[in-house]
Order: C-alpha cells, then sequence, then structure tokens
C-alpha cells in the first residue's frame, strides 16, 4: 500500500503536500462554502431557517446604509492603497539600488519589525498622535504653526487612512523590492547607453519591469483592508465606521448571522471584482508599451 | 542623498507609534498625552497583580505555541512538496494554501464561526482559535521555509538513499539538519504572529479571552490606558527578540544551504 503511495515523483508529492492541502480544503474551502450558502438562509434570534432566500441580499441593496458603508470601505482601501503604494516605492527603490547589498537584510528587517508588534496596541498609540491634546497636536501648538489643535485628523477617515497606511507599509515594500531587486542592472545601462537620460530610463525601464511587484503591492494592501475593523473602530468615530463594522455588528451583536455573510460575500465580490479590473488594466497597459 | 533622507523619514513614521510605548509606560499620569508629568514605575508593578491578565498571557501563549508547531509542520510539508516535487495541480494547490496572506481576516473569522457554531455546534474556546490562526500562520511558515527548502540539493537525500538509508531517515538525517534554522524561524514568527493576532480571535475566542482580546477590553476604560502602555512595551520588546532570532536563524539556514540571502521573506 505505502510502496504504491510514494511510487512516482507526482503521487510522493501530492502525499507531502496533502496535510496542508488537506487542512486548507476542510478549513478555508469548506467554510467559505458554507458562508456562501448561508447568506441565502435567515436567522430568527437564535434559530436558521434554511429555506432559500435572496432576502439578506436584497436587504442589502434596498437600504442606504450598507450601499454608504460599502462606498466609504471601497475607498479607504482605495485611497490607503495609493498612498501606502505611493509612499513604499521610494524606499524599496532606495534599499534595492542604493543600499550595499549586505546592508538590504538589515533595511528590510528594520521595515518588517514594526508590522508584527502589537497591532491593536499601534492604533490605539495613533490616537495619542492624532488626538486633541496628541503628539501631532501639541507639536504643531508648541511651534506656533497653529493656534488651536487640528480636529480633522481624529475621529474620521482621515484618521483611518493615515493609520490603515502605516499597518500596511511592508506589505506593500517586500513585493516592490523583489521586483526591483530581479531586474537585471545591465538593461539600465543599456538604456543610459542608448541616450535615455536617468529619468526617462526610470519610466521606461524600470518602472515597467518593476511593474509585477506593483501589482502584487496594490493586491496584498487592498484586499485586506477591506476586512480591518479595528481602525474604523478605534479611529473613525461615528462617521468613520466601514463594512467590516457592520459584518462584526450582525455577527456579534445583532445576531444575524445570514446577513452579515451576505455582506461578507458582497463586500469580497466587489473587493475581488475591482482587483481584476486592475490586473487586466495592468496587462493591457504592459503590452500596448511592448 | 534625498533618496536616503526619504527612506530614514519613513522609518522614523514606520516606528513613531512604538517609540512612543516606552514613554508613556513609565510617564507618572493616567492621561495617555503630553506634556509628561514624571517617571514611574507603578504601571509594571500593577501589571503584575492583574490575576486577569495572567490567565490571558497564559491562554495566548498556550494557543501560540501550538499555532506555531502545527503551522511549521504543514509549512515543511507545503515547502518540501513544493521545492522538490512535481505533481499534478501543483500551482493550484500551493495557490490555495498561500490563499489566507491575501484574504481578509474577518473572513476567516466568521466563516469559521459559522462552521464551528452553526454547522457543527461546537463550543468556542482556545482550540477554535488555534484552528484559524494556523490558517494564517502557514502561507508565513511556507515563506520562510521555502528559502530553506528551495535550493536544497536533492541530489544529497539520493546520495543518503543510494547508501543505504530509508526516505525518512534519508530526511531526518540529512536535510532536516539543513533547515533546521528555518523551522525554529518560521515557528518564532507563526508564534509571534498568533501571539499578537486580534481581528479573528475577537470572534473565535471562548469564555477564556487571549491577550489581545483583553487588551481590547481594556482599551475602552481610560483608567486602565497606563497599564496597556506597560504592557505593549513589554509585547513590543519581546516581538523585537524573537523577531531578531528569527532573523538571525533564517539567514544561517539560508547560508548553509548556500543561498545568497536575497533579504526579507516575502
Amino acid at each position: 500500500m505505502w510502496s504504491k503511495l510514494t511510487a512516482t515523483e507526482g503521487r510522493r508529492g501530492l502525499l507531502m503536500v496533502s496535510p496542508p492541502l488537506v487542512y486548507a480544503l476542510l478549513l478555508l474551502a469548506f467554510p467559505l462554502g458554507a458562508i456562501v450558502l448561508f447568506s441565502f438562509w435567515t436567522q430568527n434570534f437564535m434559530d436558521v431557517d434554511t429555506t432559500f432566500t435572496l432576502n439578506n441580499y436584497r436587504e442589502i441593496i434596498e437600504k442606504p446604509i450598507y450601499f454608504a458603508l460599502l462606498q466609504r470601505s471601497l475607498f479607504v482601501s482605495g485611497t490607503v492603497t495609493f498612498v501606502t503604494v505611493l509612499l513604499a516605492f521610494p524606499v524599496a527603490y532606495f534599499v534595492s539600488f542604493h543600499v550595499r547589498p549586505d546592508r538590504k537584510s538589515l533595511w528590510l528587517f528594520l521595515i518588517t519589525i514594526p508590522f508584527w508588534t502589537s497591532y491593536l496596541i499601534r492604533v490605539f498609540l495613533w490616537k495619542v498622535i492624532l488626538g486633541y491634546n496628541g503628539v501631532v497636536n501639541t507639536g504643531l501648538l508648541n511651534i506656533g504653526l497653529i493656534d488651536e489643535p487640528l480636529t480633522f485628523i481624529l475621529y474620521n477617515v482621515n484618521a483611518v487612512i493615515i493609520t490603515l497606511a502605516h499597518a500596511f507599509a511592508p506589505f506593500a515594500i517586500l513585493p516592490i523590492f523583489v521586483a526591483l531587486e530581479k531586474i537585471d542592472r545591465s538593461l539600465l545601462e543599456a538604456s543610459l547607453d542608448l541616450g535615455e537620460s536617468k529619468f526617462t530610463t526610470f519610466f521606461r525601464v524600470t518602472l515597467p519591469l518593476s511593474m509585477p511587484g506593483l501589482v502584487a503591492a496594490v493586491l496584498i494592501v487592498f484586499i485586506p483592508t477591506i476586512g480591518d475593523y479595528v481602525t474604523p473602530e478605534l479611529m473613525g468615530g461615528a462617521g468613520g465606521k466601514l463594512i467590516a463594522n457592520m459584518i462584526q455588528t450582525q455577527f456579534l451583536a445583532l445576531n444575524n448571522a445570514p446577513l452579515g455573510a451576505a455582506l461578507a460575500i458582497v463586500a469580497m465580490l466587489c473587493v475581488t471584482a475591482i482587483s481584476l479590473l486592475f490586473v487586466f488594466l495592468n496587462r493591457r497597459y504592459l503590452r500596448g508599451r511592448s | 542623498m534625498s533618496l536616503r533622507i526619504y527612506a530614514i523619514a519613513y522609518l522614523i513614521f514606520l516606528y513613531a507609534p512604538i517609540i512612543l510605548l516606552p514613554i508613556f509606560a513609565f510617564n507618572d499620569a493616567t492621561i495617555i498625552a503630553f506634556p509628561l508629568s514624571g517617571f514611574t514605575t507603578e504601571w509594571f508593578g500593577e501589571l503584575m497583580t492583574t490575576k486577569a491578565l495572567h490567565g490571558a498571557v497564559q491562554n495566548s501563549i498556550f494557543i501560540a505555541v501550538i499555532t506555531a508547531s502545527l503551522s511549521t509542520i504543514l509549512g515543511i510539508c507545503a515547502a518540501r512538496a513544493g521545492a522538490m516535487y512535481n505533481f499534478p495541480l501543483k500551482r493550484g494547490i500551493l495557490g490555495l494554501v498561500m490563499l489566507p496572506l491575501v484574504l481578509p481576516e474577518i473572513i476567516v473569522a466568521v466563516s469559521l464561526l459559522i462552521v464551528v457554531v452553526q454547522i457543527l455546534d461546537l463550543g468556542l474556546s482556545n482550540w477554535t482559535v488555534i484552528a484559524a490562526h494556523v490558517l494564517i500562520c502557514t502561507p508565513f511558515c511556507i515563506a520562510i521555509l521555502n528559502g530553506a527548502f528551495q535550493n536544497l540539493d536533492p541530489s544529497m537525500e539520493e546520495a543518503a538513499m543510494d547508501l543505504g538509508e530509508s526516505r525518512w531517515s534519508a530526511f531526518r538525517l540529512v536535510t532536516f539538519p539543513l533547515v533546521m534554522p528555518g523551522i525554529i524561524s518560521s515557528f518564532l514568527i507563526a508564534f509571534t504572529i498568533s501571539l499578537d493576532e486580534f481581528i479573528i480571535a475577537f470572534f473565535l475566542t471562548g469564555a477564556n479571552p487571549t491577550m489581545p482580546v483583553y487588551i481590547w477590553g481594556l482599551l475602552r476604560f481610560p483608567s486602565s490606558l497606563p497599564i496597556v502602555m506597560a504592557l505593549g512595551t513589554i509585547l513590543v520588546a519581546l516581538s523585537i527578540i524573537l523577531l531578531t532570532i528569527a532573523e538571525i536563524l533564517r539567514r544561517r539556514g539560508m547560508a548553509r544551504v548556500g543561498v545568497k540571502d536575497k533579504g526579507g521573506f516575502l
């Protein structure tokens, strides 16, 4: 039996990969299927009614609150992605092109450390930084740049965007860095030899070649940010709540898991659709160039 | 030059919240704001006497140790299969296993919640948190272990088998020592992720909260914020130590199999 299982390379490989595969099927694929099924059911307090219905989706479409939250969530995730990737690119470029090879790991290590440490407390500390008596306000007051504390930087969407952009920074830097590292440096020399300036070489050679990393960075920031409810809860105030807060409330406070499931699915579908559109447009852009 | 200045400014931005932690942890005031009022170690003392916290810490460590062990074992299987074998549907299978890396955590949390509570009709406990944490930690373990397994020369194990070792003993005697640093590194990273994870734990935790869930409760009470700062300082120091060890081992492991370190593991 055993010798039959390990007879060919393909079988040995499948056998080897089967523990993580079975785990992912049982605890990822199956639950994702369950959540889809659940979204077509209804719940009345503790009893779940398993007759197929589109009521949850109808409610999401009909009540403007869900649409508003979804729209705001997508706006926040989009802005966070744009800001994060834009700020991260020069750092990745610097580490890849200007840091001595033996120092690169150290830089990457320094960049990733804050990412691993106490997410909750980090978010809370942004409150301390951006708050009414916070670091930014006391600092600016002391320098005399402002006369009274700024209030537009806490308990609104801006605060959520700043905090999320901070939390996801390493996620954006690492894929861009990897893509930049793969660029054959002689191509840049060739471009310079052929009369391009440093500036045009960057836009015509470096940037297009780093596109896979940029796309990965965009996706790895855009998709997970839609599911964060901690930052909007702590930083967003009344007007800064997002779809993830609503999903959380439906599940834990309102005991309406089917509606929560439907909301989660709608949010995921929107994010996936936008991501696919982005990848598609990016491919067209790259193809158009060549 | 200006790029260097920008990169350093960016690092300061990244570290800004963490630098504030010890400042307020030792500040003799109950309000977390400037100006500072004096030095105290009172908040650390209070940590020692808070019973509920100790329970939460024990829970979290239990969850993190089991999560780190399981996800490292699953990571070894996936990384080894990915590096040494060709098999049908390889990309699809590895893609599915890596999927939690980009999946919003709330989706993982609610889908498991539905399965555990509504379909299996089981209660929530530390084990439900562990089940979810293994799922999200495994992709990180695979990413780290790939560095250790990918450039391993398969002919070394083959040589051991030609010389009479079984497939398993060849792995244990030849490959295992070579990838050991990567394995410990993967364990430590998974441990750190699990210890710190809140979004999923909040949904799946049972009667006994994990440490982040406990901290979340504290954040609502202004009077307990200085304790949170003290706790945070300890946690950050601990994470930095663990991550530094993990990084050193990861690099040693890559050097052992003769890979040029390209820096970072993602």
